[in-house]
């Protein structure tokens, strides 16, 4: 699972029929320094997460299992909500490859 | 920093790892009631991190600062677990003591 931060929802009338009902997220991908970095992803919403909040999501084959026994194509599921997060001191290699 | 592709950069792999962070979250998935959840940082043999940052949940008592054994793959983590069908692609399956690596030396 990733930390991801919810920055919007997606609109779309025309879609998979297997995705009616559910909501698309646009999801940021949070550092541990908690900045948001690198492209945003779509991830289908099962937990009823909103804008702003930050959430952890699954990939690939494992994002379709919240959803078993319906198959719902996707590739990224949000999973939880983040109540909270603590980090300790991130390596010096590790903060010198995010601030790139 | 860019996520991970599926099987690229981090995934299908047993992995060491240092554990960085912990996550508190009390809305999730009915599978994952219970889990602790640990951000693992991927490291080389020699402590070198790289790669992604990965929320893993733990399956052995590991804490902060500790090096793990991680998989990021989701059949071995749901396994491990023993919660089949649990949305989880990322567990910590032990907690390293020692490395022990030897030095291949090659005769000309």
């Amino acid at each position: 699972m990733y930390l991801a931060r919810v920055t919007g929802t997606v609109v779309a009338t025309q879609k998979d029929p297997n995705f009616h009902g559910l909501t698309l997220l646009v999801l940021e991908p949070l550092t541990p320094d908690r900045r948001t970095a690198g492209r945003a992803i779509v991830a289908v919403d099962t937990v009823g997460a909103g804008e702003g909040e930050d959430v952890f999501f699954v990939r690939g084959r494992e994002a379709t299992l919240p959803f078993y026994p319906a198959h719902v194509p996707t590739d990224a599921s949000v999973v939880g909500i983040v109540d909270q997060w603590n980090t300790e001191d991130v390596p010096p290699a590790a903060s010198r490859r995010k601030r790139r | 920093m860019s996520p991970p592709r599926h099987r690229g950069e981090n995934g299908g792999e047993m992995r060491l790892g240092r554990v960085i962070g912990n996550v508190v979250s009390t809305q999730k998935n009915d599978k994952l009631q219970g889990a602790k959840l640990l951000l693992v940082q991927p490291v080389s043999s020699n402590a070198e991190p790289f790669g992604t940052v990965v929320l893993a949940i733990d399956a052995t008592q590991a804490g902060l600062g500790d090096t793990v054994l991680l998989v990021i793959e989701g059949r071995a983590a749901s396994t491990a677990l023993r919660r089949p069908g649990a949305p989880v692609d990322a567990a910590i399956l032990g907690i390293v003591d020692q490395i022990e690596q030897c030095v291949v030396t090659v005769e000309p």
